[in-house]
């Protein structure tokens, strides 16, 4: 029995009838489908030794598709990513999906044709997964929970504790985009501006830049609370000072428009596809040439410095030459009022 | 980006604060009146590049801080009626009333909706027609407008479930209300860029020639208010005091024609309450009564508590510039953005907020 188009999720696909079982075996494992999936135990079972990193988050965007992306590449990628930023080679991840009672099959189905393709760009396995129903108004569309296991093949210790003094700042693009992207969808907001999600694995990236460097101390994606909650976590971590230059960070100008329209400001909004790195100064040339051969780190700059003055802090010296504090994002990030 | 980026070119900005300590040879008090200033001033460390004879001293132009605890209060208590709607900007979403915030009364299971223009508010009233939909109309003339706007629009299309809790106030009056009280001693005003861009620069006359203040008009970049503040200094070192538009690019002396007449259309003026100040005469803005259907003050009836003021909060001295943000007891201690325990704290552009945020990494 096929799924017909236009058909909607009901209660009953998430029930453990014949349905739901339709569900899973027509709709969400052939495309995803691999040798350990294929066995449909209870239980993934792998094989593996060595240093593993495992991890997991979970994906509620609001709206579920947005410029550039959907909540399915968003929930491989961003735990591709947090494997990535501990050094670690992504392998396995499994997908657990929470779906409120009418949501298009059709739209399940691009959902999941999105999470194929951003794991097939990664190179992960899905091995493990899934699948609730719950009553409409008790998620919002579609919830996803990723989990993912990776090795750590590389000796670096990369933490957001290790940097020190002298180390520089890289920064692989543009910020801001993944939130724009989708504050510029969400209801009540029609601009057209043209941002597009950044959202994108990092692993191929993060695997050159350890190819040609053993003295990359951190590794974080900015994503929620952006830039600067990145950078201050560092600096607290460490215990050390950052110093970012304001004309060295690369913002794609439809952020800073929708950013200046709505008196937000581009250091504190989310990225899905960006990572910034901590490494010392004489690795510096050879990882930045490494970076910007990779297609989502063109743009990649160093933007500052790590230092012994004013420790736990950061610090940016504005476009004008003066400098101001760089503080932890707050609460929600409300548009102004005029 | 065009028309900003040459508004924060490096170079300009040198030579203007070169040519500002250059002018300058005796003290100066200078008050931006707008929230928005105090932001851009603290967010590109303008400070840091004026001789420190030159003061810098923040006003009430931020208007979710000026709005009175009692205001609030009245808000809260029409999110706690059943089937209203409260549309409202961000901002006003965490500022601490006497007792709660509208966060606080969302979480309890009222429906505060925040929104970006009153477009979107009588939209709301569109998508809802049997509920009551209430657009917080907190703001300056720059918010006044397009609450008029609105109004006339639903009156049009026969929208009679949209309402405005009108809580708008006039920036002239402030100022004069502040120069009266003398505390500040000033020698030059920062006028507010967006407001003038609305009301002209007219009202300014009278505070340059009964008050000795020099009046400047500025935008909002670092080129844009380092280029009034030359012209505040120059005035200072001159002994004159005069009114003149540093941003031409957005205000006109007579200000927006069809602007200020839609709102003589639909408000009459009246006495409002300033957290800080007090009652000013004239201050505020409400519904003419042939809008009286569409004013929420008016048409619901609601039980407020007794109003009341934060113990050790000094947000009405901030707001006066009478004090920093860093003299208050409570400042980055007890009250931070995360805790705020006086709206200068809340607000995107509240004073306190914008010295937390950005204060200068060596102050």
């Amino acid at each position: 029995m096929g799924q017909p188009m236009g058909e909607k999720i009901l209660l009953a696909h998430g029930s453990g009838s014949r349905l739901s079982h339709d569900l899973i075996s027509k709709v969400l494992t052939p495309v995803i489908m691999n040798p350990v999936l294929a066995r449909m135990d209870d239980s993934a079972v792998m094989d593996m030794s060595g240093r593993l990193a495992f991890t997991t988050d979970s994906y509620v965007v609001n709206p579920i598709f947005f410029p550039g992306g959907d909540i399915g590449r968003l929930a491989v990628c961003g735990t591709v990513n947090d494997l990535s930023m501990s050094g670690a080679r992504p392998l396995y991840l499994s997908l657990a999906l929470i779906i409120e009672e009418g949501l298009d099959i059709d739209d399940l189905s691009r959902i999941m044709e999105s999470v194929r393709e951003a794991a097939d760009e990664a190179g992960i396995q899905i091995v493990t997964g899934d699948t609730k129903v719950v009553n409409r108004g008790k998620a919002d569309r579609l919830f996803i929970n990723t989990a993912g296991i990776g090795l750590i093949e590389s000796g670096a210790d990369i933490s957001g504790s290790s940097a020190r003094p002298g180390d520089k700042i890289i920064l692989s693009g543009g910020i801001g985009e993944h939130g724009m992207a989708v504050m510029s969808q969400r209801e009540g907001l029609h601009f057209s501006l043209p941002v597009v999600s950044d959202c994108a694995p990092l692993n191929h990236l993060v695997a050159a830049m350890i190819a040609v460097s053993s003295n990359i101390r951190s590794l974080r994606d900015p994503t929620r609370g952006g830039l600067a909650c990145t950078l201050n976590e560092f600096a607290k971590q460490s215990d050390v000072g950052i110093v970012i230059e304001e004309d060295k960070i690369p913002v794609h100008d439809g952020v800073r428009g929708l950013c200046e329209l709505l008196g937000l400001d581009p250091l504190y909004i989310a990225n899905e596809g960006k990572l910034v790195a901590v490494v010392a100064e004489a690795d510096v040339a050879d990882v930045l040439s490494a970076m910007r051969k990779n297609k989502y780190a063109r743009q990649a700059a160093v933007i500052g410095k790590v230092t012994a003055e004013h420790r736990g802090r950061v610090v940016m010296k504005t476009r004008i030459g003066a400098s101001r504090i760089v503080d932890m994002p707050v609460g929600e990030i409300l548009p102004r009022i005029c | 980006m065009k028309f900003i980026d040459e508004f924060r070119d490096t170079d300009l900005v040198r030579r203007l604060a070169g040519k500002i300590a250059m002018v300058s040879t005796r003290p100066a008090r200078l008050m931006e009146f707008c929230g928005g200033h105090t932001v851009a001033i603290m967010r590109n460390g303008i400070r840091q590049l004026l001789p420190p004879r030159i003061e810098m001293l923040s006003g009430p132009g931020c208007p979710v801080c000026v709005t009175a605890n009692s205001d609030i209060d009245k808000a809260i208590a029409l999110a706690s009626l059943p089937e209203v709607i409260i549309t409202t900007f961000g901002d006003m979403l965490r500022v601490p009333g006497s007792y709660s915030s509208l966060q606080h009364a969302r979480a309890a299971g009222g429906d505060v909706r925040v929104v970006y223009s009153t477009q979107d508010a009588l939209q709301t009233a569109r998508d809802n027609p049997n509920r009551p939909v209430i657009f917080l109309g907190v703001g300056f003339e720059t918010t006044a407008p397009t609450i008029a706007l609105a109004v006339l629009q639903a009156e049009k299309d026969k929208i009679d479930n949209f309402y405005v809790l009108c809580q708008l106030k006039l920036t002239p009056p402030a100022m004069r209300a502040l120069l009266d009280l003398g505390e500040t001693r000033l020698n030059g005003i920062l006028c507010p860029g967006h407001v003038s861009a609305i009301i002209g620069t007219r009202p300014y006359e009278a505070y340059a020639r009964d008050y000795g203040v020099a009046c400047v008009v500025a935008g909002f970049e670092p080129v844009d208010i380092l280029q009034a503040v030359e012209m505040l200094v120059q005035q200072v070192e001159d002994g004159v005091a005069r009114v003149e538009i540093a941003y031409t690019r957005g205000v006109r002396p007579e200000g927006n024609v069809k602007a200020l007449e839609l709102m003589n259309r639909v408000f009459d003026t009246t006495g409002a309450c300033w957290r800080g100040i007090g009652k000013i005469a004239e201050s505020g803005l409400q519904l003419k009564n042939k809008y009286a259907r569409f004013d929420a003050g008016l048409q619901f009836e609601v039980k407020l508590p007794q109003a009341r003021e934060h113990a050790g909060c000094r947000c009405g001295e901030v707001l006066r510039g009478v004090i920093t943000p860093f003299d208050c007891m409570l400042f980055s201690k007890v009250c931070t953005p995360e805790t705020p325990v006086g709206p200068c704290m809340v607000s995107s552009e509240g004073s306190c907020a914008a010295y937390y945020q950005y204060g200068a990494a060596d102050g």
